[in-house]
This record gives structure tokens, sequence and C-alpha cells, in this order.
């Protein structure tokens, strides 16, 4: 993803990229980065939460004339209540084609190995 | 505070992000020219939305097949879209709170607003939705990324705010 913001802002868009994981903003490159420690498929906020979605947008357009060098990141100090229900509840129904494929080859490997 | 971005993952995952290579190219950068009040901005989320029976949803059928493989097309996403004409199309993430409001990941509404109360130039008639799984940039970075920034060009774009899932 970081990639779209460096083709973009190459074509003289100026570009604001609002991430959970703003480790991997800073080691791909990033123009301008804005963080927020929000469970994934929430980068703006909580469903129907209209203000705390509008609160993060100001802060991320706010970030556009405030940082003054590439690969900058602004930590936003927004909460998300509830750790404990939110570590499970932002993965999808079943795991995906990727995490099921890793997984059989790791049993298939281990079996392969177990002594006789 | 500083953000933990490994808070929500599990280790393997996180071990996993730690140790992907660091960039070392150079970043570009393209200073705010005007005003935020007097800016175009567009969005670009990676939820897989997409407009249900006007666009293919992204292709999960083929990454089912080939795990490794993400469908690294976008979609061009209007201005005045409705919630319910929307789909999502994600094996990543749980996608139930976007199929209710899209707004958490790709914000049209709250940015329609945010122009009628004169904070932002205009929204643009475009956004762009992508499937944010991508194991091969190489489609995103030549081809898909590249059309979009044309197609924001086209529209007079001077902001674009993407916000990955």
């Amino acid at each position: 993803m970081p990639v779209l913001a460096r083709v973009i802002e190459a074509a003289g868009i100026s570009t604001v990229f609002v991430t959970m994981v703003p480790y991997l903003a800073e080691a791909c490159g990033t123009p301008r980065t804005v963080a927020v420690e929000f469970p994934f498929g929430h980068p703006l906020g909580h469903a129907h939460d209209r203000d705390e979605q509008l609160n993060v947008i100001r802060d991320a357009l706010r970030a556009l004339p405030e940082i003054e060098q590439p690969n900058t990141t602004v930590h936003l100090p927004y909460q998300w209540p509830d750790f404990d229900h939110w570590k499970a509840a932002w993965h999808p129904p079943e795991p995906p084609p990727i995490i099921k494929f890793l997984r059989e080859r790791a049993g298939r490997r281990a079996e392969a190995e177990r002594p006789e | 505070m500083t953000v933990d971005s490994f808070k929500w993952l599990p280790p393997s995952l996180a071990n996993y992000y730690k140790g992907l290579p660091i960039q070392k190219e150079e970043v570009p950068w393209t200073p705010l020219a005007k005003p935020l009040s007097r800016c175009r901005c567009s969005l670009i989320g990676t939820a897989g939305i997409y407009l249900k029976g006007k666009q293919p949803p992204f292709d999960l059928d083929r990454e089912r097949r080939e795990p490794f493989w993400g469908d690294p097309s976008y979609r061009a996403i209007p201005r005045d879209v409705r919630q319910e004409e929307i789909g999502v199309a994600h094996l990543h993430i749980n996608t139930s709170d976007i199929e209710e409001d899209m707004n958490i990941a790709l914000p049209v509404h709250r940015f329609l607003e945010l122009e009628d109360a004169g904070e932002i130039g205009s929204l643009a008639p475009t956004s762009y939705s992508l499937m944010g799984f991508q194991q091969n940039i190489d489609e995103w970075r030549d081809t898909s990324g590249p059309e979009i920034a044309r197609r924001m060009k086209e529209e007079g774009v001077d902001v674009a705010l993407l916000a990955p899932v």
C-alpha cells in the first residue's frame, strides 16, 4: 500500500496515509503517515461513529501541511476499547487461503520429520 | 502516544512484518500547494469495496486456488455512492462493519460533509478501491497505481487520503 502513496505523490498529488502499522509504512517509505492504534478493517474508527471518523480524518488532513519532510509519521492518541474482544473480532470468519496453506504445509513437514 | 504496529497481530504475522526488507529508495514529495479549504480531495481504500451488480467483485476464487495471489485491480467509486450499493470482497479481515458503514475504510460520506462545511474544497467525482492482500506489488506499482494517479490528475485532485485496512 505505501507503493500507491509513492506513485500518487510522484504524480504531483499530496498524500496522507492512515495506517495501523506505521512500522511498515516507514520500512517501505511513505511520504506522510498518520498512525492509529485501531484493529484491522477500521482505519478511520468505529462503524456509525461519525464524530470519531471526522476527528481522525481532520487529524489526518492536518498532517498534510504540518509534516515537512518525507517518511514522517504522526501518531494519533485514539484509544480502542475492549482489546480482548477485538483482537479476535477483526479476523475474518475463516482463515485466509495463505494462512490455511501455510498451516497445512507446516503440518505436513512436522509429520514428515516425526521420528519412526 | 506511540502507536504499537503489532498490537493486534498474532506473533507469527508480526514476525513476518518485522522481517520484511527496509526500502532505501528516495520517497517522493509533493508539498501541499494551497489551503485544504481550496483542495480537491480523493480517497483510496483497500477493503475490497466494489459496486454490487455494476462491477465485478475482486477475484477471491482465484485467491482461494492460488493462496499467494491477490487481485491487483481497482474499482472506481463515485462520490454519490450509497451504502446499500457496495459489496466487500476481502478474505483477510472481518468485513461486516464495512458492510454496515463504508466510511470506516473509504470515507466518501464524511468527505462530502467536510465539503459542505467548507473544510475542504471538494471531494473529487471519483474515489478508488483496491483489495489489500498483495504479496507482489508490481501490478499496483506499474498498472493500478499509475492509472489511479492519471485519473486523479484528470479530475484535478490536489490531495489523496489513503486508508489501508
